[in-house]
């Protein structure tokens, strides 16, 4: 895997310029947090597309409503947590009922905000989100992903939430990868045990797949980028090829991924599931990969669960 | 350039407008005559005078947009769109019925004419900014109208949608305050007294017309200024009104919020307004 490593909200900074520059109609709505979302660039370089109204989340998300209502392309940068639930009524009335083009580009997604604390930690926003109708919603894997996943989303017409880490991850897309919004990125073959992750914990999965091989265990591993629409297709065929399916994510194992993927596989009744992610409990202030471990988000979970399911 | 109508002639359109709104809601069994009767001469003033909308095309990039954020009182609008050619008259006879294009509350997706989803309340001006500084970006010249609740100021999002109009210069904005007083629960002021509104929407940057909101003639007068003055303020109108305005057992009763007229109401209620109509 290559050593290289960067936030995927590095990769929303960069690709929402050249967006800003192809499109004159894409706007940036700030709630003063751009600095640490990746909006500077565009800021400086497309002050006329850029607007910022202050700590006012409630207010971002109308203001963006009503100028999708006038073919404006917002997109409305926060932290997860703030995007998912401060904003989240006026998303669900003003933007997903009327189906208005307004993106979602939320940073700090997951526990990556770490040392923030729990305040800052979004565990429940994909949950929250997947559950209102005509929402997209999606975790780009690394700075790639977030990159042609930022492009999909603003070719896409609709309200899309798309989320970002703050921390820096391995890099393992190259800017040759093909994305498509509602369609899963199948990483690795294999026969054994399917692997499906998606953001930050996409590289675990991959992780656990070399662990396995070692062992004699072929994983599947599908990055899952889009939970909604949910690739259904993708999930049946590793309930077809493998029967057994661990998910991964940085999210609450509650109406995340995990779930996602559980509605499929109790409906079909031919898999077995497990799932990792955020123990349906607060995190703290500490390191990243901490906080991954008090959970068992760690490739040797993912590993332990592989080899129980083989017996 | 399009003819002006006579403040007779909008007093009677306003008289037609009570009408239909009642026709509505006794026909529906269900709705909020209190305060569509109160936002009236508002509702008047912007679509038979100040607003410059086509209804053969309801999507025409350059209109001018309404929004009414006391989501509630739609019957008022739809009466209005109705009357003004968006959809046939018969129309009206299937609010809030299964199938409807006039949803419990305004459905921009369904309804020709309504510019933006609203019923949520305190969410409407936000979006009513959002269009506006649309306009600012684009350079171009089409106005905002939001009718907002007095009830709805309690939301903070108010306010914060009022600060982004003063960031941004919106005078091309312009907010009108159906202060009738009655909220669902009482009177504002035992529910939440707002205190001095005129003074807050100054504080807040707005250039505040306070008027008789049930008055023709200081409806239009505050309309013509509010669009005239072009200083970098966006507007605010704000119109002390009676909720149920028109009808004599509804006027200043909580409990014609969200209660429909029996029969014998919605005659003595027909028969009063008919006697409201002013000779032209």
């Amino acid at each position: 895997m290559n050593e290289v490593k960067k936030a995927t909200r590095d990769g929303f900074g960069e690709e929402i310029v050249l967006l800003g520059k192809e499109n004159p109609d894409l706007v940036v709505l700030d709630v003063d947090i751009g600095k640490s979302c990746k909006t500077g660039a565009f800021r400086k370089e497309l002050p006329e597309q850029y607007l910022n109204v202050g700590i006012a989340e409630q207010n971002g998300a109308g203001v963006a409503a009503g100028l999708a209502t006038c073919g404006k392309i917002p997109f409305v940068v926060t932290y997860a947590a703030f995007g998912s639930m401060r904003m989240c009524e006026m998303i669900r009335q003003e933007i997903c009922y009327p189906h208005l083009n307004v993106k979602f580009a939320c940073s700090h997604g997951g526990v990556t905000p770490a040392n923030d604390g729990a305040s800052h930690q979004a565990i429940e926003d994909m949950g929250i989100l997947r559950t209102i109708p005509n929402m997209t919603v999606i975790m780009p894997a690394d700075y790639w992903a977030a990159r042609k996943l930022v492009r999909a989303a603003a070719e896409f017409d609709g309200p899309v939430y798309l989320r970002f880490t703050r921390d820096a991850i391995p890099v393992f897309y190259d800017e040759n990868a093909a994305f498509e919004i509602g369609k899963a990125n199948w990483l690795r073959e294999g026969k054994d045990v399917s692997l499906i992750a998606n953001g930050d914990t996409v590289r675990l999965a991959l992780q656990a797949a070399d662990l396995l091989a070692g062992e004699g265990i072929s994983a599947q591993v599908l990055d899952m980028h889009t939970i909604k629409p949910l690739d259904v297709e993708a999930v049946e065929r590793c309930i077809r090829e493998t029967g057994k399916i661990i998910t991964v994510e940085d999210h609450n194992i509650l109406n995340g991924l995990g779930s996602a993927v559980a509605d499929v596989v109790a409906e079909s009744g031919k898999a077995v599931l497990r799932r990792v992610g955020i123990q349906d409990q607060f995190g703290m202030s500490a390191p990243y990969e901490r906080l991954l471990e008090m959970n068992g988000i760690t490739a040797e979970h993912i590993v332990e669960l592989a080899r129980g399911l083989m017996g | 350039m399009k003819e002006q109508l006579t403040i007779q002639q909008m007093k009677n359109i306003c008289v037609d407008l009570r009408k239909n709104i009642l026709t509505m809601i006794y026909k529906a069994q269900s709705g909020h005559p209190g305060g569509s009767l109160s936002v009236a001469e508002f509702v008047t003033a912007c679509y038979f005078r100040a607003m410059n909308i086509d209804p053969e095309n309801p999507r025409w990039p350059d209109r001018d947009r309404f929004v009414l954020s006391k989501g509630h009182v739609c019957p008022a609008q739809y009466a209005a769109l109705a009357m003004k050619g968006y959809f046939p008259m018969e129309v009206l006879d299937t609010l809030r019925k299964e199938g409807s294009i006039l949803q419990g509350h305004p459905d921009m997706k369904k309804c020709p004419g309504i510019d933006i989803s609203t019923g949520s309340l305190g969410q409407g001006l936000a979006c009513g900014v959002g269009m506006a500084l649309a306009a600012k970006m684009d350079g171009k010249r089409y106005r905002v109208f939001a009718a907002l609740g007095d009830g709805e100021c309690d939301e903070g999002e108010i306010w914060e949608a009022c600060h982004t109009a003063n960031k941004y210069q919106l005078d091309n904005l312009v907010v009108f305050v159906d202060y009738n007083n009655l909220q669902l629960d009482g009177t504002c002021d035992e529910i939440m007294p707002l205190g001095d509104l005129a003074a807050k929407f100054r504080t807040f940057g707005f250039d505040v017309y306070e008027i008789d909101g049930n008055d023709m003639e200081q409806m239009v007068a505050a309309m013509d200024l509010a669009l005239a003055v072009k200083n970098g303020k966006p507007k605010c109108i704000l119109g002390h009104t009676v909720k149920g305005k028109g009808v004599s057992y509804m006027e200043n009763q909580c409990g014609w919020h969200g209660a429909a007229p029996n029969e014998q109401e919605y005659k003595q209620a027909m028969e009063e307004l008919d006697r409201q109509y002013a000779a032209c």
